[in-house]
């Protein structure tokens, strides 16, 4: 194996192993942002001030008896989390979160950060993400209990509903860049107008923006759209009759996923590594700085924001996210038409 | 050849998933079985060089229409199938509709020995087609399908709609005065 082969596996094993580190780190935030919002400590006994208690979670959850109810499916029952987990991993695969680098003079061509570059990849992140649907739609099926069928159900009929809105905000945004490639995406993002003013597509496509980040928390069944595991009418939604590993790879999912979407807004929208101050090659911080703040406008969200009524939200998603999207869609159209015309 | 060995990876998957969708008989395992082929297919698409083309597959198959037939068969809640015990009274289970059925596998086998023997004429790798239809490039794709192909794509477009425009029209329901 030659020097560049060995660079790239450890840049892929450093993103997984990073991913598997958020969906822990995202768990201490939230109890701990809650926490804060509620004017308490939130978690505090593990660790200074609580910092490790996502370790004693994931050994907690790992010695927990594994149960299965006796009706539930045991192929589909097992298949499901796993489902789950693997769609939300997949789907970082074509995200960059760096600039092409050489580490420092090691290797003769520079390399991407990131696992893989391909010509489609804005299509394979969305691609990999519908998959994820079928992991909790499983779920909620080979459990044989009403509350995750009922789970099952709305996560299905929602994602489905905002799935349309997601991939209509990011055709703009393609149109925009004149490339499906992520990486070619954030380099035509790089520099600024007039001197000061960054030039991300944030400020050609806010309305783009605004619609894909609530299409993206709907996709993720977060507050205020999670109705899949809406606790006062479902118990827990679909993963109602999950324990031990399987139930924490649920969370897990939800977590990569978030991830996913942070990253994604923030190599569209935010100009991804690129930003002021910062040579290109520690371009990594912003992304990480950038990802971080959308992270954090999650959590700020699920807890200031009441969950919606299940009419309110399919309403909101045909009436007004798509109809948005899809006017948002016709005039960055004929306006790429015109200017280049 | 490491290709060679996806391929028959790919291959061995959608054909052993394709046959288990009809050969077990609980509907759910067969939804989850075709998704598990329309994924095989699309690695094949990725094989040929038609990255777009294998993308659009997930998309549209297995992300799109398969959530509705997962929907549907949820929704049922369709039973195990059986082999034994079918409704002779329902038209479906007529025997002259197993006839028709066994036209079109006829038909179908003798289509396919046809293109078997045809082979030979399509060497040509598909990416590289003399008549500049590459597959493996958006940009072309887009632009053979809207000026040499674009009464086919709107016909189609059309199609879809009145599709769409049926289906509302039958799952409506009445609302009572």
């Amino acid at each position: 194996m030659d020097l560049r082969t060995i660079v790239q596996l450890v840049i892929i094993g450093f993103t997984f192993f990073m991913l598997i580190n958020a969906s822990a780190l995202l768990v201490l935030a939230e109890r701990k942002v809650m926490g804060f919002m509620q004017q308490r400590y939130g978690p505090y006994l593990v660790g200074p001030h609580g910092v490790l208690q996502p370790l004693a979670d994931i050994v907690k959850l790992l010695f927990k008896e594994e149960l299965r109810p006796k009706g539930a499916d045991k192929w589909l029952f097992t298949l499901a989390p796993l489902l789950s987990v693997t769609a939300a991993f997949a789907a970082f695969a074509t995200v960059p979160w760096g600039a092409e680098t050489t580490f420092f003079g090691l290797l003769d061509k520079p390399v991407g950060l990131g696992i893989a570059d391909v010509n489609v990849g804005l299509l394979v992140v969305f691609a990999v993400t519908s998959m994820g649907v079928y992991g909790i739609v499983l779920a909620g099926w080979a459990s044989n209990s009403k509350y995750s069928l009922f789970g099952g159900l709305r996560a299905s009929a929602q994602m489905i509903s905002y799935e349309l809105s997601y991939a209509t905000s990011l055709a703009a945004v393609i149109m925009l860049a004149g490339s499906l490639s992520v990486r070619e995406i954030v380099d035509t993002q790089a520099g600024t107008w007039l001197g000061f003013i960054p030039k991300w597509y944030i400020f050609l496509q806010p309305v783009g923006f605004i619609i894909y980040v609530i299409a993206g928390v709907a996709e993720t069944n977060r507050a205020p759209f999670d109705f899949p595991e809406a606790e006062q009418e479902l118990v827990a939604g679909y993963n109602t009759e999950y324990s031990s590993v399987r139930f924490a790879l649920f969370p897990q999912a939800e977590y990569i996923n978030m991830a996913t979407m942070s990253a994604v807004a923030t190599d569209l929208y935010l100009g991804g590594w690129h930003g002021p101050f910062l040579p290109p090659e520690y371009g990594w911080i912003w992304f990480l700085a950038k990802v971080g703040f959308i992270l954090f406008t999650y959590i700020w969200m699920r807890w200031t924001v009441p969950r919606y009524r299940y009419d309110q939200l399919m309403q909101f998603g045909w009436k007004w996210l798509f109809p948005a999207s899809v006017i948002n869609l016709i005039v960055t159209a004929a306006l790429v038409l015109y200017l280049n015309a | 050849m490491p290709e060679t060995l996806v391929f028959y990876a790919f291959s061995a998957l959608a054909i052993g998933a394709s046959t288990l969708v009809i050969g077990q008989r609980n509907p759910m395992y067969s939804v989850v079985l075709l998704i598990a082929s329309f994924g095989a297919l699309s690695g094949l698409y990725v094989l040929l060089d038609a990255p777009f083309v294998a993308i659009a597959q997930i998309i549209i198959y297995a992300g799109a229409i398969m959530v509705l037939f997962l929907f549907v068969v949820m929704l049922l809640n369709a039973p195990r199938e059986d082999a034994a015990d079918y409704d002779r009274s329902h038209p479906l289970a007529h025997p002259g509709i197993g006839r028709f059925g066994a036209l079109l596998a006829t038909l179908l086998i003798v289509q396919l020995a046809w293109a078997l023997t045809k082979v030979s004429e399509l060497k040509a790798p598909v990416g590289s087609r003399s008549d500049g239809a590459t597959v493996s490039s958006v940009l072309e794709m887009g632009r053979v399908l809207f000026t040499r192909h674009t009464f086919a794509f709107e016909a189609t477009s059309v199609l879809i709609l009145v599709a769409m425009v049926g289906a509302v029209v039958l799952a409506r329901r009445e609302v009572s005065e």
